[in-house]
């Protein structure tokens, strides 16, 4: 199974300023004084060996979206976040205009950054594509149905060509779709989300994307720990600072670095993977955010060592 | 996990021993309020001495939190002294240094929040 990750940003897309373009231009060439770049392949070495990659490249500004690609010529998507537009253009680029897709999308909930790409799918406006739509929600189809309705957007859903179908899920029951063994579960967030264990081929990818985790319940924590079991992949919500999650952003419905750590660490997870990242945080920020991360699990490492990485647009982890 | 306690005129020193994680941050929890029961203004100010810490995991920084945000409202003094070089971490990357008073050792606290506490601990 490959995951790619087109949208990782939480709550708002966001994108760099000329600003940040010039400081990264500005760092780069400081760093380059001295070495003799004198072809573009030499440049592409040194970039790629050289800077750092909050430097030579960014995380990113969609907001979420996740595709897990299991070899079928089917799709499979976690949410419509910003993210499914870049997504829905790769397809197209590959595949041109005329080859009908099926897509499966599974909902980890209604907030706008998680559906707020969907009116700009391109595969909503071409006739004989399928979209199938999962959730655990009431009022998937209203949701989506309002964001294209006016004054939010021109084209109304009912002028959609596209076949669309919803498909109502049940949390904690396992059912086949697309090819993958899916299961829900229910989440601490306004409103409730919904993470999601994917299986397929013995090999097992969690999404978890906008949760809180209060982990003075030992109870909670252990229907955590028992979804996120042996998991080859956990794509987790780390918005926040632990600080901030018990303080001024407590019931805000997000999760930290530190306990993604440690629920992967105790369900013994093999790859963590950081997401949903603040959009106040420029690169340098997450990746700071990702070398504590990595420190982390160093120091609190027991007999069972656990892969750290942070997600980027763009960023493709083989499972 | 143990937790213990020395007086020193109007400062409680609380010793914190041991692992705190999620199985026994309940635990750690009522084992540290009754120390902080009085911790408010003319009351108790209490030190947490966290030098044999081993580690603690988000469940018992929130318990740490709990007991920060009470003592704020009442007015009360609490801080934590003598971490070591893992619980610092923790607490550096949690952002908890952002939000909780902490001091090199026992005595740089007690200098701090209370000269005659201070002073009683070096005669006593």
């Amino acid at each position: 199974m490959r995951v790619r990750f087109w949208g990782t940003r939480g709550s708002l897309p966001v994108s760099l300023t000329a600003e940040d373009i010039k400081n990264k231009i500005v760092e780069a060439l400081l760093a380059a004084a001295g070495w003799n770049l004198k072809t573009r392949a030499d440049a592409e070495a040194f970039v790629e060996r050289d800077l750092p990659f909050a430097i030579s490249h960014t995380y990113g500004g969609n907001s979420s979206c996740v595709e897990l690609d299991i070899g079928t010529e089917e799709y499979v998507l976690c949410d419509l976040g910003t993210g499914v537009r870049p997504f829905g253009l790769h397809v197209l680029a590959r595949k041109g205009p005329r080859t009908r897709c099926t897509f499966h999308v599974f909902l980890s909930h209604l907030h706008w950054d998680h559906i707020m790409g969907f009116p700009f799918f391109p595969h909503a406006y071409i006739p004989g594509n399928r979209i199938v739509i999962y959730g655990c929600h009431d009022g998937i189809e209203e949701a989506l149905r309002r964001q294209h309705a006016a004054p939010c957007f021109p084209v109304d859903f009912s002028g959609l060509p596209a076949k669309i179908e919803f498909v109502k899920l049940e949390p904690g029951k396992r059912s086949r779709h697309a090819g993958l063994d899916v299961t829900p579960k229910r989440q601490l967030h306004g409103g409730d989300s919904y993470g999601y264990r994917f299986e397929h081929g013995g090999k097992v990818v969690v999404y978890s994307t906008d949760s809180e985790h209060k982990t003075d319940d030992a109870g909670s924590t252990q229907d955590v720990v028992k979804f996120f079991r042996n998991a080859d992949l956990v794509i987790f919500d780390a918005m926040y600072s632990l600080a901030d999650t018990v303080s001024v952003k407590e019931d805000w419905g997000h999760s930290s670095n530190v306990v993604g750590v440690e629920l992967c660490q105790l369900a013994r997870a093999k790859h963590l993977c950081i997401y949903h990242h603040e959009p106040v945080y420029n690169d340098v920020q997450i990746a700071s955010v990702l070398q504590e991360t990595l420190r982390l699990e160093e120091i609190t490492r027991g007999d069972h060592p656990l892969r750290v990485s942070s997600a980027y647009d763009g960023l493709e982890i083989a499972v | 996990m143990q937790v213990t306690a020395v007086r020193h005129a109007d400062v409680l020193v609380v010793a914190v021993t041991g692992r705190i994680d999620y199985m026994n941050a309940e635990d750690f929890k009522s084992a540290l309020q009754p120390y902080l029961a009085n911790c408010a203004a003319g009351g108790d100010r209490v030190v947490l001495d966290l030098s044999r810490l081993e580690y603690v995991s988000s469940a018992g920084l929130r318990v740490l939190m709990i007991a920060a945000k009470d003592a704020r409202v009442r007015k009360g003094t609490l801080v934590a002294v003598s971490l070591q070089p893992v619980v610092r971490e923790i607490f550096e990357i949690s952002r908890f240094t952002l939000v909780f008073d902490v001091f090199d050792s026992v005595q740089d606290a007690l200098r701090a929040i209370s000269p005659g506490a201070a002073a009683a601990s070096r005669s006593g």
